[in-house]
């Protein structure tokens, strides 16, 4: 007796939730082994999974076991050189005298790290747990752009195009009933008196007639009630809510002069990447806008914003200027969540400086979600930091981190957007 | 089951298939002849249950322990990917089956195996497994086929309410502690239900250990002081208890209702996985067994091909390899090699017995072969089935030999070979090796202080002075955990008394 059962079929991932559960307890450990590989790897498949080690002793689960010493008998197959009572060295490390698995983790051969593969979602969900981004809450309702239609029960008018067929019939039968069944059953007790009276019709041939009017009256009612009316109709009723904008542009500006090199632009891309990925945790469609700048300002695609050299000055005011105009060509505020990050080494023409403040006062600050500002550099600040500083005591959306090495940028990124105290 | 025979049955008998592939057709046509010659060698089996699973569901399998249906833990999804990970680098292949003690016997196969190999599987496991299952004692005594999948779905469903009401992670806390504890949830010499005066007894003892839980007779706060005098030398309980799982379901003071329900369930898969860890040799060695005397015998009768037999002889003589002690590849005795051994020995020497045999087996020398191995299978376990049945020749072919390892001794010492003089010695030994009670600790419940601050003691009794391994610190703040007062955990020297090894939560130095 068997039977056979293809399982095949079944769902995969039986053991998802398990595998949730062992990294939601490692958390902490697994954090941390994603932030230091966050570092280490290339800039290009930073949205990659990632395999990341945990150290055994801590997920090791304790039981009570035998350690090393006392007095064992332990029997062994394949004897090809010893007699009763020979006397061996004992073998370093375990091995012949050990008893087993409960050893190993004693002799450090079980300490090992336990390495293993994490998919992109559960990558980026760590990377970036505990992380929000500001002010998003407060401007949410205000800052309603779109419609979308949803349905909402049914209406007695409408389009035709609407009509929902199924209500429309059951409205009219409801109808129907209402008005056709007193009359029926006044005709069934006609009917019925009819066929009494039709036993002796010559004495009772008056009534019959009457009777037999009032049927042929009653049967024409009924008959003229419509099998479908008007007020019987239904439609499907739509209507319009609003729903928060799902979109989101991330301009990236970055100082292209010939004080910044190659490591600086790296470092900033790295930056710019950890915003992007974020942002599309958060918004559906994420636009970017590479405008990089020495004393002129350009949109650029991505391979030029990167890799290309220029040299020159630098007026860092030519950059915003060209946002704003981009902002204000394509990217109306209602319509989309700005965020603007800006990378630097601090070099800017002196007098340039103020004008670039007054550029994010009135232009700028009041229309973006978020500004931050990021200044590579292993040097003294200089006045566009001091200036950009003001706009952060005024604007809360305004964030400034200073970065001097590629360590420093994801908890520079972490510290900007940590979750704020409720 | 010579091989003469062969080339004549096949030309009168055509075989089932040839090749590789298989289809549902073909494994119930291989299934319905395994089948045939199982029962002609009275392998008494549950009906079987076979599912065709991927690599990925063997791998959950795996993971779950071989539960069928198991409730949520992270231990799991860690050897999940545990498993995961070997395999996909190749350090390990994935097992071709796995079989679940239950009825109907749910054994699984793997899609990618080759015909050969599912026959193979379904002789391995089906029937051979599967008649193990029913018919070893410590099954039929300890583990109750017909509920476990229910009970397994109950615990499931039991404890994901849990999770529901008290969240996940104070399950998991009680489950962490009780997976530490869970070698210790087993009851190892008691009988279970005689369902009869001994039963009844029992039963009537619950109620009452229940009812004293309700008047917390046990945790009065106030002494009485003249009967204290009395009681001093009296410890709870009077006798150690083993079942540390299920002392502190019965008696941990501060658990909750469900939290206790939980360690039942913990305890109760334990019980039910505790005859596996004893009869691994003789389980593995028994369907290895009938997997190739049942294969021989398809091909005697020319059911099968050359290059079918060729296939599955080639994959057990991987299964039955032992490797010798100063191989690398050496992991101590492999179960399948030595029970299969054996088995095929026990045959022989019904079959055709030496003079050897007859002075170590006079009972079962040249007796009928296939009642002497079902009588084995039934009544022993791995560590009395060796000490009853390992013959000399077995131990010749294995080149056995033991070893002294003692501590106080720079040097290891050989203490038998497979000579007239070891052969006892070493049939000892290596029926030791496999007495779960000499491999794990031996700790006990030892006492509750009743009348003072609740705590528990537990005492460890070494084997042979062989000490606990560092982890017990570990263990301990699981049983505090559960306990809810003090744990101490004490070893009993060899001169009798008893040190404190450990105690959680640490005491403070001044004390």
């Amino acid at each position: 007796m068997a039977h056979f059962i293809d399982r095949r079929l079944n769902g995969r991932n039986k053991s998802a939730v398990n595998r949730q559960r062992f990294i939601r307890r490692y958390q902490q450990q697994l954090k941390k082994a994603v932030s230091d590989a966050v570092l280490k790897r290339s800039i290009q498949d930073i949205d990659k999974g990632e395999s990341v080690s945990i150290p055994t002793r801590d997920i090791s689960e304790p039981l009570f076991h035998q350690g090393k010493g006392g007095h064992r008998d332990q029997v062994h197959p394949g004897n090809d050189q010893f007699i009763t009572g020979d006397r061996v060295d004992r073998p370093s490390g375990g091995g012949a005298g050990g008893s087993g698995q409960g050893d190993a983790s004693n002799q450090g051969e079980g300490a090992d790290d336990f390495v293993f593969q994490i998919s992109k979602e559960e990558y980026l969900d760590l990377l970036f747990d505990g992380l929000e981004l500001p002010n998003l809450e407060k401007n949410k309702l205000n800052k309603i752009s779109e419609m979308k239609t949803f349905r909402a029960g049914y209406t007695a008018d409408g389009v035709p195009a609407n009509i929902n067929i199924v209500r429309s019939l059951r409205q009219s039968l409801a109808r129907r009933m209402a008005l056709q069944v007193g009359k029926k059953k006044t005709v069934a007790e006609l009917e019925q008196e009819l066929a009494e009276l039709g036993k002796h019709p010559a004495e009772n041939y008056a009534r019959i007639q009457d009777i037999e009017e009032e049927i042929v009256e009653l049967k024409r009612r009924i008959a003229a009630v419509p099998f479908i009316d008007t007020f019987d109709l239904r439609f499907n009723n739509f209507v319009q809510r609003p729903i928060p904008s799902t979109q989101a542009v991330m301009f990236c500006l970055m100082d292209v002069s010939g004080s910044m090199d190659q490591a600086t632009k790296d470092m900033a891309k790295r930056f710019y990447l950890l915003l992007y990925l974020f942002l599309t945790r958060t918004y559906k469609n994420v636009e970017v806008v590479f405008i990089r700048h020495h004393t002129q300002a350009k949109e650029v695609d991505e391979q030029e914003f990167f890799y290309s050299q220029e040299t020159g000055g630098t007026i860092v005011s030519s950059a915003l200027q060209l946002m704003k105009e981009v902002m204000e060509a394509r990217y109306p505020a209602d319509q989309w969540n700005i965020y603007a990050a800006q990378a630097s080494d601090g070099d800017n023409w002196a007098d340039d400086s103020p004008l670039c403040k007054q550029l994010l006062q009135n232009d700028i600050m009041s229309f973006v979600r978020y500004y931050a500002y990021i200044e590579i550099t292993n040097r003294a600040h200089q006045t566009l930091w001091h200036e950009y500083e003001s706009i952060a005591r005024q604007f809360p959306n305004f964030a400034m981190e200073h970065i001097r090495a590629v360590e420093d940028i994801y908890p520079v990124f972490r510290e900007l957007f940590k979750k704020q105290a409720a | 089951m010579s091989k003469t025979t062969t080339s004549e049955a096949m030309t009168t008998i055509r075989p089932l298939s040839d090749g590789p592939d298989w289809s549902f057709e073909l494994l119930e046509d291989y299934h319905k002849e395994i089948a045939r010659i199982a029962e002609s060698y009275g392998l008494s089996t549950y009906p079987n249950q076979i599912e065709i699973i991927t690599g990925e569901q063997m791998m959950d399998a795996y993971s779950s322990i071989g539960m069928p249906i198991g409730y949520h833990h992270w231990s799991y999804g860690k050897k999940f990917i545990q498993t995961e990970q070997h395999y996909k680098r190749g350090q390990m292949g994935l097992a071709y089956e796995i079989v679940i003690n239950s009825n109907p016997c749910i054994a699984y196969l793997m899609e990618e195996n080759t015909m050969p190999m599912q026959a193979l599987v379904i002789a391995h496991a089906c029937y051979g497994h599967n008649s193990f299952f029913k018919n070893n004692y410590l099954f039929t005594t300890w583990t109750d086929a017909e509920s476990i999948i229910d009970y397994l779905l109950f615990s499931k469903h039991y404890i994901t309410e849990c999770e529901e009401k008290y969240g996940v992670a104070e399950v998991e806390s009680i489950l962490d502690s009780c997976h530490a504890l869970m070698n210790y949830g087993v009851d190892r010499y008691k009988r279970p239900q005689k369902l009869s005066l001994a039963e009844e007894r029992r039963r009537q003892k619950a109620r009452e250990a229940y009812l004293q839980t309700q008047v917390n007779e046990l945790w009065k706060t106030l002494p009485r002081m003249d009967d204290a005098k009395q009681e001093k030398k009296r410890r709870y309980p009077e006798e150690p208890e083993e079942n540390i799982l299920y002392f502190i379901e019965k008696h941990a003071p501060l658990l909750e209702p469900w939290q206790r329900e939980i360690v039942r369930i913990v305890r109760k898969i334990s019980q039910y996985f505790y005859p596996q860890k004893q009869t691994q040799v003789m389980n593995e060695g028994w369907a290895t067994f009938w997997h190739y005397t049942i294969t021989q015998h398809m091909y005697d009768e020319g059911l099968v091909t050359d290059r079918f037999i060729m296939e599955v002889l080639h994959n057990h003589t991987n299964v039955i390899y032992q490797p010798p002690y100063n191989s690398k590849y050496y992991s101590g005795i492999n179960p399948y090699a030595l029970g299969f051994a054996m088995f095929q020995d026990l045959r022989r020497i019904c079959e055709h017995p030496t003079d050897e045999d007859r002075a170590w087996f006079p009972d079962i020398a040249g007796s009928d072969w296939v009642k002497t191995l079902h009588f084995a299978m039934e009544n022993f376990k791995d560590e009395s089935f060796i000490s009853q049945f390992l013959s000399p020749k077995v131990m010749r072919d294995f080149h056995l030999f033991a070893v002294a390892d003692d501590d106080t001794r720079n040097y290891l010492e050989i203490s038998a070979i497979h000579d007239e003089q070891g052969y006892r010695q070493l049939r000892q030994t290596l029926s030791n090796q496999y007495n779960l009670s000499n491999l794990e600790p031996n700790i006990q419940v030892y006492n509750v202080e009743v009348k003072g601050d609740r705590s528990l003691t537990l005492r460890h009794v070494p084997h042979n002075r062989i000490p606990l391994a560092d982890s017990h610190h570990q263990v301990l703040k699981h049983v505090h955990r559960l306990w809810g007062f003090n744990v101490v955990l004490e070893q009993e020297e060899p001169d009798g008394n008893a040190s404190i090894i450990g105690r959680c939560p640490e005491r403070p130095a001044t004390e």
